[in-house]
């Protein structure tokens, strides 16, 4: 026995779930249903009136496919989702798309998908007149499928404050006051027209370039059935037809004479842009001359200069390695995880960080891009010397008693001494500057240490050495 | 002068706006008109309409005015250049992009400009004109602000307040290009300019103590481009920059731009246009950067001179160099591999991780599951298909290739 299954225009869905659910639950095969409704001499049976004995369960994957291939315009939509339903419902074999069923509903799915998207793309509205204080707009699309429906509420969400109306030949969609109803389509209805038109044609020709013609691409995103809905597709054979004499024109023309008025303009401007001193008369001075510091390469890389901060006057200067990534970012020193653990110590060593000059030994973060990270990449011997003319002006202008150096960069920058730093630790060393130089870890040594003692040995440490390096302030000056 | 119709300064202030290649306008917060306004935006942009250039109009892309008081050698609106200047007022951006909405040709709006009297002066303008539609009309679309450079950090935040996405081009892949041929702009400033931008949008992300959402910022990120061709960098130097950006700034994207011919070229640039295809190949390059899982210097290995090969694709390139690592079992080979066999893409490759758990693919599946046999066929084996000597012919490169033309004899 046959059967046959006629689905209404609107709630298809809905209606073609139930029946295909009492048709699973009956075991009808899918060879003998006929879902076009096909009436006529030899038309099938109505399916029974209630569920039969098999349960109906399905992967939820499948009512998500089958809700978008439902739009589809072929007639054997119907067909192919209860064979599909009937497979999956069987264990016969998964519905991926490397198997034919599969394939075809996935392309059946995807077109619909598109045809939705190039919907929202292409309804070109124009203004109507109303009659009441709501605005009102009209259009004219042609789907392949059977779209407007589910492709609706993308208008619906976007023109809430507008009534607007979108006929197609099947069916027209209507919003009026917030409400959306749906009656059937006709043929394509007369719009007035609207002057917003050509101020779109005029963007559309201008913002087109001539000089890089990529028709194929054109044509594969914006097909040239869409085109006779589409107003500004109207200008595309003149646009095109121009387009090679305007770029001939920009060519033949070459260079042209700048005109005589604007060398001043740009010479003013130029004229308010900092300029670095040659030598420095001041901390300012140095400061907006090592902003524009490119004495090596690591500038290109990095944001900007890290100068140093705190009290210009301070009796002790504290020297780190060099920014890492979040005091690149800023543009201060010792503001990311490593400035916390220094910070911590200071506390902890009562000396108030406002109250020291911190600074770095080279002033620009190194690094190498690992995806969406930056990682920090020690500074070499050569852009540490470069860098130390500018530490060189920090210890000038500020004149610390003491100068604490944090991990083996600042150790070598501050003393030319590239030797181990673990066994100078904690001992006071004379700086190139000829002042006292206290060597101490690294806050980001201590961060790495992975045992929680030498953690916090190390850490101890270095409140020490703040320690000793405040007591060598308060040092009276030897004779 | 007669006075200038808005048509005309659409004319004008659009046709100067072509050079931003920009147009996405997806990601980004959801919203939508229904508690009142017009517009809305989140989810996959919508391109509205193409150019014959191939390019799409997603957004009303225009100047604010292109009155410049820089000098920027590849910019047509540079103040040396002689071409007819324009400037909107506030309203006329606003009707303009409000009116185009309605009608459903644009996602929203793209707003650059000249530099006006200053650069606070420009952003202030600009930030003026994203918050009269916000505020004063409700509009819900995209806006796309054009981060002017050297402009205050107080002024990149109000701009981020009210824009979806903020976006200041690097210009050229190089420090020196840039002090050479825009010595008004700064690298330093510019990238000072996209470091507050992550920080800002890091900083509008996170919630605060008491569980309230901190001041937006740009929920759809910032781009930046780069004007290929105008200087003498090459593909691998570029590539490199791009991946300093990408890991500093957190950008959506890295934009790149043939140098393209512009009317009232100034005499400090070449007038050749690189080919197009370079472009292309930049652009396949910076997706197996984030797509892919390659480094930019695992693409330079199949780079020669410093170039990408503009008769392959960078992928293929990178495979024909590294032989030694194919051909892969499609049935067995993990996702990051299986990501490296040209004519394999994330799509696909998706789709095959999914297929392959049902059961053992065949050669005739890969067809149906989208790959490009064609490429893929001497990298792979599988069911039906083994490329035996052919992954490692000395000529395997000329079967991809396309054929040399002969040059015509005159």
């Amino acid at each position: 026995m046959t059967y046959a299954v006629s689905l209404p225009e609107r709630g298809t869905f809905e209606a073609w779930r139930r029946a295909a659910r009492l048709a699973l639950s009956h075991s009808i095969a899918p060879e003998r249903i006929d879902w076009t409704g096909g009436g006529g001499l030899f038309a099938g049976a109505s399916l029974p009136g209630t569920a039969g004995e098999r349960p109906v369960t399905v992967i939820p994957a499948f009512p998500a496919l089958a809700r978008t291939v439902m739009w589809h315009a072929s007639p054997q939509r119907f067909a192919l989702l209860y064979q599909a339903l009937w497979r999956l419902a069987h264990r016969e074999a998964a519905l991926s798309a490397a198997d034919p069923l599969g394939r075809q509903l996935d392309l059946m799915a995807r077109s619909v998908r598109r045809d939705i998207h190039k919907m929202h793309a292409f309804v070109r509205f124009r203004e109507v007149p109303s009659d009441t204080s709501r605005r009102r707009f009209a259009a004219w699309f042609e789907p392949d499928h059977y779209t407007l429906e589910p492709g609706c509420g993308l208008f619906a969400r976007r023109f809430a404050d507008m009534d607007w109306l979108i006929a197609t030949p099947y069916l027209t969609a209507r919003s009026e006051a917030g409400a959306l109803r749906f009656h059937s389509g006709g043929t394509r209805p007369d719009l007035p027209p609207d002057a917003s038109e050509s101020l779109w044609a005029t963007y559309f020709a201008n913002i087109f370039n001539p000089a890089r013609i990529k028709l194929s691409a054109m044509r594969s995103e914006m097909p040239r059935k869409y085109w006779k809905n589409l107003p500004e597709t109207q200008l595309i054979p003149d646009m095109l037809a121009d387009a090679e004499a305007r770029v001939k024109r920009m060519r033949d023309a070459g260079a042209s004479t700048p005109n005589p008025a604007s060398a001043a303009i740009s010479t003013r401007y130029r004229a308010t842009m900092p300029r670095p001193a040659d030598v420095p008369e001041s901390l300012a001075d140095a400061r907006a001359a090592a902003l524009q510091c490119r004495r090596c390469t690591l500038c290109e890389a990095a944001t900007q200069t890290v100068w140093g901060t705190g009290d210009p006057d301070a009796a002790m200067m504290i020297v780190g390695e060099q920014p890492g990534d979040r005091e690149d970012l800023v543009g201060q020193p010792f503001v990311g995880p490593a400035g916390d653990v220094l910070r911590e110590a200071l506390r902890e060593a009562a000396v108030d960080a406002d109250r020291i000059w911190m600074t770095n030994a080279v002033k620009h973060f190194k690094f190498t891009p690992r995806g969406t990270q930056r990682l920090h990449q020690s500074p070499d011997r050569g852009e540490i010397q470069h860098c130390r003319w500018w530490l060189g002006l920090e210890l000038a202008f500020v004149r610390p008693r003491v100068t604490l150096a944090l991990g083996a960069s600042a150790a070598f920058a501050l003393t030319d001494d590239h030797t181990a730093l673990a066994p100078r630790r904690g001992h006071v060393e004379t700086g190139l500057h000829g002042g006292p130089v206290v060597l101490s870890w690294h806050p980001s040594y201590i961060l790495r240490l992975s045992s929680p003692t030498a953690r916090d040995t190390a850490q101890r440490a270095l409140v020490a050495d703040i320690r000793a390096a405040v007591a060598k302030a308060n040092q009276p000056p030897e004779a | 002068m007669a006075a200038q119709s808005l048509a005309d300064k659409l004319a004008i202030l659009s046709d100067a706006a072509k050079y931003d290649v920009s147009c996405a306008s997806s990601g980004g917060e959801k919203r939508d008109s229904r508690k009142g306004g017009v517009g809305s935006s989140g989810g996959s942009g919508i391109c509205h309409a193409y150019t014959p250039d191939g390019r799409c109009v997603s957004l009303l892309k225009i100047l604010m005015t292109n009155v410049c008081i820089f000098d920027c050698a590849y910019c047509i609106n540079r103040v040396s250049s002689n071409v007819e200047r324009a400037r909107f007022s506030v309203e006329e951006v606003v009707s303009l992009t409000l009116e185009f909405y309605r009608r459903n040709y644009i996602e929203g709006l793209f707003l650059s400009s000249g530099i006006i009297r200053s650069p606070d002066q420009t952003m202030a303008d600009m930030a003026r004109i994203a918050r009269t539609l916000r505020e004063d009309h409700g509009f819900k679309g995209y806006i796309h602000l054009k981060t002017i450079p050297d402009a205050a950090p107080e002024l990149i935040r109000e701009a981020g307040l009210w824009a979806d996405r903020l976006s200041i081009n690097v210009e050229l892949p190089q420090d020196a290009s840039v002090r050479a041929l825009a010595p008004e702009k700064r690298p330093e400033t510019i990238r000072g300019a996209m470091a507050q931008v992550r920080i800002e949008s890091e900083a509008a992300r996170d919630t605060s103590f008491t569980g309230r959402r901190a001041r937006r910022f740009a929920p759809a990120g910032q781009s930046t481009q780069m004007i290929i061709g105008a200087d003498g960098a090459d593909d691998v130097t570029i590539l490199n920059a791009s991946t300093r950006l990408y890991a500093g700034y957190g950008l959506r994207r890295v934009y790149y731009s043939a140098f393209s011919p512009i009317p009232d070229a100034s005499a400090a640039l070449p007038l050749i246009q690189p080919p197009l295809v370079r472009e292309h190949r930049l652009y396949q390059a910076d997706w197996l950067m984030r797509f892919y899982g390659f480094s930019a210097e695992e693409i330079a290995t199949g780079a020669q001179d410093g170039h990408l090969a503009l008769d392959i694709d960078p992928k293929l390139a990178w495979a024909l160099k590294h032989r030694a690592q194919f051909p892969l079992d499609v049935n067995r080979a993990p996702r990051e591999q299986l990501l490296r066999v040209p004519g394999f893409g994330v799509r696909t490759v998706g789709k095959i991780l999914n297929a392959r758990r049902d059961r053992t693919l065949r050669f005739e599946d890969l067809l149906r599951l989208g790959a490009r046999m064609r490429l893929a066929k001497p990298f792979v084996t599988i069911g039906g298909w083994t490329p035996r000597g052919l992954t490692d012919t000395a000529d395997l490169r000329a079967r991809f290739a396309p054929a040399p033309r002969q040059l015509a004899l005159l």
